[in-house]
Parts: C-alpha cells; structure tokens; sequence
C-alpha cells in the first residue's frame, strides 16, 4: 500500500542524476512517472502468464483473461461507469478522440449541422473534429477563450450563443494542458445536453490528478491516457454510453470483434470487443489496473490538494521572477498543477535547455495547442507541471534554475 | 555549465540579441519559409540573386536563440556567394553541428560547434540553413526540420 511520506520511493526512475544533478521531474503534463506496483504488474504478466485473450482455452490464457477483464472492472470502477462494457482499451486520448469523432461523425454528422470544440483543445481533440466536420460537409466552431492571457477560461457568453440545436457534438477538454484551466466540465455538458448535442470529455489532463466519475459529468465519451496516470505508454480509454455505443459501427475490423463471419459479410459483437479488433494490449491494460489502485490508495482527492498546492506555491514564487509572463488563470484563481510561462528575450527552447542542465526536465513549445497560442501572439512557452512526488523543494530549484538562465541572457 | 558555456558562445548571443540582416527584402527574387514543427520555430529566408551570386540576403521568424543566431549568422556567411559555394558553407556547418569538429580556417560558424552536445538542438542550428537552400533553388516548397537531414 502506497503512503504519502514514502511516495518518492515509490518511483524508481526519479533517484537518479541528470547532468550530474538529482533529477527534478516537471515534465508531468507529458507523461507520468511510473511506481513501482504498475513496474511489477507487467513484469508479473510476462514472465507468469503472457498469453492471448478471451479466445484460448488453456490456464495461462484462462489467466491473462480474467486480468484483462478484470483491469477492465477496475477501470470502469475508478471512472464509476455503470457498466464496465462502457470502458474501451485504446493506445491512447488520440485514438479514443479519434474512433467517435469517426463512427460516431461518420453516422450522425450531415451538412448543415455544427462541430462545437474550444479555443483550448489539444490538437488531437482539435484535428479529429475539423476532419470530421469538413467529412460530412458540416460547419466546425470554436468557444473563444476569455482574456489576453487566456486567464478567463471559456467564454460561457459566447457557448450560451453559439449552442444551437445544429450542434451535434461538443468536444472540450477538462483541463487544458497549455493553460492548467479547470472547465467546468458538468455545466458544460449540462448545456450540451440542452440542445441535443453529444459531449465528448478529453480528459487526458485530468484522469489521474481530479477525482472523476462519468455518471455526475453526465457526459456521452470521455477520452483518456493510461501513461499520464502512473500508468503504462500504449494504453487508453474510450469510456461511452452503452445506448451510444450499441448503436455505433465499428471503427476497425477484423478478428475478435466478431460474432459471425462469411463470404459475404459479417455481424458484430457489441461494445466493448466492437471496438478491439485483434489482439489487445494486455500486459498494458493489467498494468493500468495496477495504477487505478496505486491512485486509489493515495486518494485522488489528496492528489488534486497535492498538485494545487504546488501549482499555488510555483505561482507565488514563479511571479516574483522579472519579465515572465504567467498564462492561464491569475494568482488566487483554481488553476490544475501546472503553470506555463514566457519570458521576452528568451526562447522556450532555450530555458529548457539551461534547466535540463540543472536536472529540471520541462517543457518548451506550442504544446500541441498551436491556435491557442497564436491567440496569445506567442510561438512557444515553458511549462512545468507537477504531479503527486513532486515536491516544493523541487519548485525552488526551478525557480533558482530560470534566475540563472534570466542572468545568462542579461535580461535582468 | 561548460557544456553550455560551450553552445551559447559570445557570437551566439550577440547575434540573438542584435540580429544581422533582419526583416523582408522588398528586392528578394527568390524566398522561402522554414518550419521546425516540434517546437514552433520559424524562420524565412529572402534573398536577390544576382546572376549566380547572392546579391542580398534577410531572414525573419521566431525561435530560440540558437536558430535566431544561426540564420542571423548565415547571412553574413552567404551574401556574394554562389549556390554551390552556400551547399558547401552548409556542409561544413553541417559537419560543425553534428561533430563538434571545427577546422582552424573556418571562423565565425565555429561558434556553433558546441551543439554537437545537444543532439536536441541541431535542427534548430540548422533551420535557417534549410530555408535559404531551398530558397537558391527556388523551390516553392516549405522547408520543414521533419523531411530534410539536418
């Protein structure tokens, strides 16, 4: 069971040097780290009971089927889905985005009818919807996000308008990855709902660091990652509603999503196996399971307390730094745990470089966000974000880090 | 910090700070845009041939201070040259940033041997590099970091 005090051991890749200095990790938004329960749970599947699924009838496919399905169970537990037929495995938030806004575009989406995204998407919940749009001869819109540095959140004005009863699809993000803006998800889909519109959640940023459960969201779909969650790389979620998804074609075909197969065609299985053609990501699903648990034992509660104290601590002492520009939500206002910055005179690109050499991994660029920082009339910002192991500790060597790069460059 | 004593040298952050020949060229015959789509680097390049020779040469865009010395650094490498004077210029830059070795005759494009430590960063070095090739052979195409070798 993991404890709070002893998390950082938890975590075998943060005790090491980078550059010669302890590794500071704040690169969080991109990827997680991983502990050591979901480390054990690949390695127990591979070197136990590694074997195909649901069509073996041996004991170590007998095995890796009930811990497939049972990684399923878990996962539906921790999203609080009614059914755990409602829980999708996918790589990933892009391919969970992309497989509705295909079968789902494909099927419902005709001309005249509108796309709605926000001004803050992610690329990947951006791009699925303008090709689903422009597919079916459909009108793609944006929710316009509020002040010059994004620091108003969406513009409920403007959604309020911009809802028509030709609105098929709302897709938003839950926190935005660029901003660390909290949306108000659960109004949100409150709104959609008003006007018949389908909601889709890309919940990438917020899966393992909010408490979240899909029947208060009252969402239709809701993508997620397993690798920003302590979970392993390739595997994700595409949570939807039965009634949807029984209703919805296939995106892939081929073997295991079938009931019947001859010359001339054949019928499907209903969700979840409709949506997994060929082999699953096994050891990646069981492993996602383990991190469920990991979450769980710590609190996803506390987690959110842990990451919005230390989003609270980097604003106050990030601000006092000379010339940084701060985006997202001001000073005082909810903001998830992480903070994106700008400096005039030096590049993104060029503090992420510097800080590596003090062991501090962050990001530098356009965050997949590229409309959003146009918006900003920015190419590029730093980002640091935080996660359960990081520490305060850990924000000052940050903070002393960009001191240094700010005197390199003579900007102070 | 020597490694990056090494990649930001003076004549590196002189150049980020003043850069040389900077802005469009109402004159230029040939131009081209180049793109590093992992970062959101930009960096276009114009310049007015002369018969063979480059007449005159700017660049603009945004970036870090590695792509914003390299293209101002490069203007001044380039101007009077001929298209394949400024291919072999390139790949000797090419040789600098990827090795770290700079031969004793070469001057001012030395200053980025120190790159070669920062695998990262060589496409950034070479950004500029790209679009003003492309721009010689008028090629009406974007160069992008992605499709050419750095």
């Amino acid at each position: 069971m993991p404890t709070w005090p002893n998390v950082r051991a938890d975590f075998p890749v943060l005790h090491q040097q980078v550059n010669g200095k302890p590794l500071v990790y704040l690169d969080n938004g991109a990827t997680s780290q991983k502990p050591r329960p979901v480390i054990d749970a690949l390695v127990r599947y591979y070197e136990g009971y590694n074997s195909n699924v649901h069509r073996g009838l041996h004991a170590l496919s007998m095995r890796a089927t009930d811990a497939y399905e049972g990684a399923r169970a878990r996962v539906a537990k921790f999203i609080n889905a009614a059914d755990p037929a409602e829980v999708i495995f996918t790589r990933g938030t892009t391919e969970s985005i992309n497989i509705v806004a295909r079968s789902w575009g494909h099927a419902h989406l005709k001309p005249g009818d509108v796309v709605l995204a926000t001004g803050m998407e992610h690329h990947s919940n951006l791009v699925p919807w303008q090709q689903a749009a422009k597919a079916a001869g459909a009108t793609f819109q944006y929710v316009p996000v509020l002040g010059s540095d994004a620091e108003g959140g969406l513009d409920l004005a403007a959604l309020d308008r911009l809802l028509t009863p030709q609105v098929k699809v709302f897709a938003f993000t839950h926190i935005s990855n660029t901003l660390g803006t909290i949306n108000p998800a659960t109004e949100l889909c409150r709104k959609a709902r008003a006007v018949g519109a389908v909601t889709v959640i890309d919940a990438a940023q917020s899966i393992g660091h909010v408490p979240l459960d899909v029947r208060q969201l009252d969402c239709d779909f809701l993508a997620f990652s397993g690798h920003k969650m302590c979970g392993p790389t390739g595997i994700g979620v595409l949570y939807g509603r039965r009634a949807l998804l029984d209703k919805l074609a296939p995106d892939e075909t081929g073997g295991g999503m079938v009931v019947t197969v001859n010359y001339e065609g054949a019928t499907w299985k209903p969700a979840p196996e409709r949506f997994e053609a060929g082999t699953p990501n096994v050891a990646d699903a069981i492993a996602l399971g383990a991190a469920c648990d990991y979450l769980d034992a710590l609190g996803r509660d506390k987690i959110a307390a842990h990451d919005a104290q230390l989003a609270r601590y980097a604003m106050k002492h990030l601000s006092d730094l000379p010339g940084i520009r701060i985006i997202g939500p001001k000073s005082g206002a909810p903001r998830s745990g992480l903070v994106s910055f700008a400096f005039e005179g030096v590049h993104a690109h060029d503090i992420v470089t510097f800080a590596d050499e003090d062991g501090v991994a962050l990001r530098g660029g356009h965050h997949c966000n590229q409309p959003l920082m146009r918006h900003l009339g920015l190419t590029s910002t730093t980002r640091a974000s935080f996660y359960l192991y990081n520490t305060e500790q850990e924000i000052d060597i940050l903070v002393a880090s960009l001191r240094r790069i700010l005197k390199f460059f003579g900007t102070t | 910090m020597s490694d990056l004593a090494d990649l930001y040298q003076q004549v590196i952050l002189d150049h980020n700070r003043r850069p040389r020949n900077r802005g469009k060229l109402p004159t230029a015959n040939r131009v081209a845009h180049g793109d590093n789509p992992t970062c959101g680097d930009q960096c276009s390049v114009y310049l007015r041939l002369d018969g063979d020779r480059i007449g005159e040469i700017t660049f603009d865009g945004s970036g870090c201070a590695i792509s914003q010395a390299s293209a101002s650094l490069m203007t001044t490498q380039l101007k009077g040259k001929s298209a394949a004077e400024a291919e072999k210029l390139y790949q000797q830059f090419h040789e600098i940033v990827t090795t770290g070795n700079a031969p004793e005759e070469i001057s001012d494009i030395g200053a980025f041997a120190g790159v070669h430590a920062f695998p990262a960063r060589i496409k950034c070095a070479t950004l500029g590099w790209h679009a003003a090739l492309n721009a010689l052979k008028g090629d009406p195409i974007p160069a992008t970091t992605e499709t050419h070798k750095d």
